[in-house]
């Protein structure tokens, strides 16, 4: 094969590619779209530009671009679903719930992970079976147990909800930091218990600093399923008080006796806005993390 | 060193071990022995035995969910599978933009489940409203919708995976393939193919639990409908739960039954593939 | 091996509940929203430390419409009172599943719903006697309560609502104006054949009309499948309880299926909206095209009033007529009257929050703010003594249903509360559908219909 013939197929390759990822992420642009037009004309022109005038009267291309009559509504859609469905607060509850139960989850079952691989008897074994076995199951096996057991306990609030993840997650997370406490040679920490450090101190001077990577990836895996998890808060959480984003976008639905699709769409782009620029932000740790993820998993 | 760690078992384990066993382990075995009870409440239950696992396979609904999903699994695990794998081999050959397209494919898969569904439901109908038909028509439209979502939502994540795994080939074997004359296809089917094994062991592990357990993007694009005629296996037990009362039992069984098949599902596969795994 | 489950249980739990307790002290501003309920959980149980003798009340409510208004009224009995009261509205369509996930915890409603005598076998057990409650001693008449086999009054109705054909009084008037108009005033519709000839004229001549269709969409989402799978197939049972001097049963023969299909034809053949969109349409596009007069007829009941006002319509310009499926004597038929909110009382809290939700219901209908958002703002007819003439409802639906039963017709009463459960409906909804659309025919109606009857009745009673 001449390279002037693979240089010409990189591009048309480069070309495909650039046209499937625009349509790849034109579902995105096109709720964009539809959260400025007024709530009827979402379900009926859903693939026009809201238009300020209507084109009725237009020419054929501004009949093609843009929906029939007047349809925009500037960011009305937005304040009145903010109000509706109190968004600020639900992003408020969904930050907390994840940044805690992340970081809860990750030191908890760093800790674990370690422990159950150094310390070995019938007792840690039997542990790490158990969270591998925890893996699989799915949760509509212990939705109602959990929720009841939740709420017997009190811990139907935001920062109850955090200990409920920690014990959800545990499964994948001990899993995943035993597989690299494994790789990590015994002389370093035993050095440093010589040196006089005890297992706390050996756990945060040295374990933890290499574990790093490993931690970043549970920490993202974890996120990812957190931020977005929707039955579990809603079964869990006393409803009368507090929503995440996932419950508030299901809630426009039908919780107000009609389906505002205006409102639903601003709540949609509210919804990804910040995972975007989160995606923006960390992509290197996000696709780093998930490959780790796999390698181990 | 063991000795001297085995007093810290309180803090550094225990955490983990009391928020585990309280919010898996006692909801698990409740979830279990509940499944043999007729209750609306933890405390009013009453052994019946072994009848709600009758119950399940007089109840049509869940035969057909079974079906569904089982058909949905195979269908989305072929296509994602297939897809990003031809992705991350194009991907490979290092064309202009490859980190652009990277990036770009993999963030869908960060949305949330109920917020696709919504975006997906607003396309799929919009479409079909050229043809006068709405999402909701039919089971078979649900069916490929719920392909289509879970296919845009997921193979940007098996692509990252596929193309880690075919980066991790050593060039030399490839390029011996080739001086001794393989083609192509040749190439593909006796050395890339083996040496991403376990890239195909995760990701069809990753793909079919995933889509066998799916909830609310079903919940969110049809909510079964209609006629519970797109409803599966998840979001069934979840409605014969807590939307039929007298029905709690039953659809506990439901649950231990699918955990079940979960459980042996995953099993099978991960024999299956990773007897194929060549070691490196 | 249940004991030694719990009694781990209780030993975890207590363990945790330390935890929590102090793990809460340590939480405070760790985000704005978060520091924000704080400060209002702190001020809140201050005053519950105040009151604690008072209790707090858990409104579970059943009607999404009036979310805002059950809100506003809790806000305003809370600043008169200092009693905290919460009303959570269960979306649409999920009133039974949530009321079941929320009776399992711990701070369950206080105050419930129940549909109707069907609705309250499963929950009896959770009903508190109203025998000496405000709200019982105010009723006017005992139909409007439920009770238990041993006469305990677990149920009250407060709202009453009628439903029927909603039409818009211009729009038809202008169609009588046209040549040839079947009829030449609304007056004259009052059966099954003229309906069908008006409707049928109208859908020919929509252009010339200026609307898009006789009906609006008769959509089956679910937030408005319930307009046909339980008020519209009230029509048959009522009928059939009729012919039979019944007011419920075990297995129902169907004999007005036929007069079902009828109206059914009638409503998906003469709409705004093709039958194979109907899947996806709600509630809110059925009211909008009647708000904005694209459609003439719209199968509703009073509590549409505020939807369908909301794009100019003037009260003088909406009426309503029976539902007439084809019955033999149907010119004496009325509209639909009855009721299928029933507030029930939690006996499984405690007696303070028994105590202050009985207070809260007496206020409701004795206070000049709960009367007014009742009547005013909800725009219920209530059954309640308490409610003088100053209290009538401005609402023209409920002028029209009054005028009906003083001509001396015939109302209808509510027979889809005896319906044996909401799977009948689904099952009977999605049949309906699949006719619609074409994908399926009118004898999965009739099978959903009668033999699921009769399977549902006996799950339900088993």
């Amino acid at each position: 094969m001449s390279s002037v013939r693979k240089a010409k197929h990189g591009i048309l390759l480069t070309i495909l590619f650039s046209i499937i990822s625009v349509l790849w992420v034109s579902p995105i642009f096109i709720v964009l779209l539809n959260s400025f037009k007024k709530r009827t004309y979402i379900s009926k022109e859903p693939f026009k530009l809201p238009s300020s005038v209507g084109s009725k009267e237009g020419s054929a291309l501004e009949q093609f671009f843009f929906t029939s009559k007047k349809s925009f509504v500037g960011i009305d859609n937005y304040t009145n679903g903010i109000e509706k469905t109190d968004f600020i607060r639900a992003f408020g509850y969904s930050l907390f719930i994840t940044v805690f139960a992340v970081f809860l989850i990750v030191l908890c079952t760093s800790m674990c992970g370690w422990y159950i691989t150094r310390v070995k008897n019938q007792f840690t074994t039997g542990i790490y079976y158990l969270c591998v076995f925890s893996m699989i199951i799915p949760f509509q096996m212990v939705m109602f147990t959990l929720s009841k057991v939740a709420d017997i306990l009190r811990f139907d609030n935001p920062f109850g909800i955090v200990f409920v993840y920690l014990g959800f997650g545990a499964g994948l997370a001990v899993f995943m930091f035993c597989g690299f406490v494994k790789a990590i040679p015994l002389e370093i920490e035993e050095a440093a218990m010589i040196d006089g450090c005890n297992p706390l101190q050996t756990y945060f001077r040295v374990v933890l600093p290499i574990l790093k990577p490993t931690c970043i990836t549970v920490a993202i895996l974890q996120a990812m399923w957190i931020w977005n998890d929707y039955l579990l808060p809603y079964l869990v959480l006393d409803i009368k008080k507090y929503k995440t984003i996932p419950i508030a976008v299901q809630y426009l639905k039908g919780g107000y006796g009609s389906v505002d699709m205006g409102a639903m769409m601003a709540m949609l782009v509210l919804a990804i806005i910040p995972i975007i620029i989160f995606y923006m932000i960390c992509q290197k740790y996000i696709i780093e993390g998930v490959i780790a993820g796999a390698v181990k998993g | 060193m063991e000795k001297s760690m085995k007093k810290y078992f309180p803090i550094f384990a225990l955490p983990t071990l009391l928020a585990f066993v309280t919010f898996f382990l006692i909801p698990f075995i409740l979830g279990i022995y509940l499944s043999f009870c007729e209750f609306t409440t933890i405390t009013d239950a009453a052994f019946v035995g072994v009848n709600n696992y009758f119950e399940i396979f007089k109840d049509a609904t869940f035969i057909h969910a079974l079906w569904y999903t089982a058909l949905f699994t195979i269908a989305s695990v072929l296509t994602i599978n297939v897809i990003a794998f031809t992705v991350a081999m194009l991907l490979t050959k290092g064309i202009k933009g490859t980190n652009v397209f990277r990036t770009v494919f993999f963030m869908p898969n960060l949305i949330g489940g109920i917020v696709l569904g919504y975006i997906w439901q607003l396309i799929f109908n919009g479409v079909l409203l050229y043809f006068n038909k709405t999402l909701t028509f039919s089971a078979s439209y649900g069916f490929w919708g719920l392909v289509i979502l879970i296919n845009w939502q997921q193979i940007g994540y098996m692509m990252i995976i596929y193309i880690a795994g075919i980066q991790n080939i050593p060039t030399e074997l490839i390029e011996a393939a080739k001086i001794d004359g393989a083609n192509s296809t040749q190439v593909l089917r006796n050395v890339t193919l083996p040496m991403v094994m376990p890239s195909i062991t995760i990701c069809t592990f990753l793909t079919l639990t995933n889509s066998f357990k799916l909830f609310d993007q079903n919940l969110a694009l049809t909510a079964g409908q209609p006629a519970d005629r797109s409803e599966l296996l998840a979001l069934n037990i979840y409605n014969t739960f807590y939307g039929r009362t007298g029905w709690e039992g039953v659809g506990q069984a439901k649950a231990v039954v699918f955990f079940i098949l979960v459980a042996l599902i995953a099993l099978v596969q991960l024999r299956l593939t990773r007897g194929k795994e060549v070691q490196q | 091996m249940k004991k030694k489950l719990l009694s781990a249980l209780l030993c975890i739990a207590m363990v945790f509940t330390l935890l929590a307790g102090c793990g809460n002290k340590e939480t405070p501003a760790e985000t704005p929203a978060d520091a924000e309920e704080n400060t209002k959980e702190d001020a809140s149980s201050g005053e519950a430390a105040d009151k604690k003798e008072e209790g707090s009340v858990y409104y579970l409510n059943f009607k999404p419409e009036q979310d805002q208004q059950w809100n506003d009224l809790a806000a305003a009995y809370t600043e008169e009172t200092g009693v905290p009261v919460t009303v959570i509205t269960a979306a649409s369509g999920t009133y039974e599943s949530t009321l079941k996930s929320e009776m399992a915890k711990t701070e369950a409603p206080t105050l419930f719903q129940v549909n109707g005598p069907v609705g309250l076998v499963s929950w009896k057990d959770y009903c508190y006697d109203l025998k000496d409650s405000a709200i019982y001693q105010n009723l006017k008449s005992d139909e409007f309560a439920l009770f238990s086999d041993n006469d305990e009054v677990l149920g009250i109705a407060y709202a009453i609502e009628t439903y029927g054909l909603i039409y818009n009084k211009t729009l038809l008037a202008d169609y009588c104006e046209l040549d040839g108009a079947v009829i030449s005033d609304a007056s004259e519709i009052t059966n099954f054949e003229t309906l069908k000839a008006v409707a049928e004229d109208i859908q020919k001549r929509a252009d010339e009309l200026g609307v898009e269709g006789a009906f609006t969409s008769a959509g089956m989402d679910s937030s408005s499948d319930w307009r046909f799978k339980t008020h519209l197939a009230n029509l048959p049972i009522y009928y059939e309880y009729k012919e039979k001097g019944i007011g419920a049963t075990d297995a129902i023969e169907g004999l007005y299926l036929e007069n079902y299909k009828q109206i059914w034809d009638l409503y998906i053949n003469n709409s705004t909206t093709d039958k194979a969109l109907l899947s996806s349409k709600t509630g809110e596009d059925a009211a909008a095209e009647f708000a904005s007069g694209e459609a003439v007829f719209y199968q509703n009941g009073t509590w549409a009033y505020g939807d369908i006002t909301a794009d100019g319509l003037t009260d003088e310009e909406i009426g309503m007529l029976p539902i007439y499926i084809g019955v033999e004597g149907e010119e004496n038929q009325g509209l639909c009257t009855g009721s299928e909110n029933y507030w029930c009382v939690n006996k499984n809290v405690s007696q303070e929050d028994i105590d202050a939700t009985l207070a809260f219901l007496e206020w409701i209908i004795t206070s000049d703010i709960g009367r007014d958002a009742l009547v005013n703002r909800m725009g219920f007819v209530t059954p309640f003594t308490t409610f003088d003439d100053s209290y009538a409802t401005s609402n023209p639906l409920v002028a029209e249903a009054e005028a009906y039963i003083e001509e001396g017709k015939t109302s209808v009463s509510w027979n889809f509360s005896t319906i044996p459960s909401d799977e009948w409906k689904s099952n009977v909804g999605s049949a309906l559908l699949e006719y619609a659309q074409g994908t399926g025919d009118w004898a999965a109606v009739e099978t959903a219909f009668v033999d699921g009857w009769a399977t549902e009745y006996a799950a339900a009673n088993k």
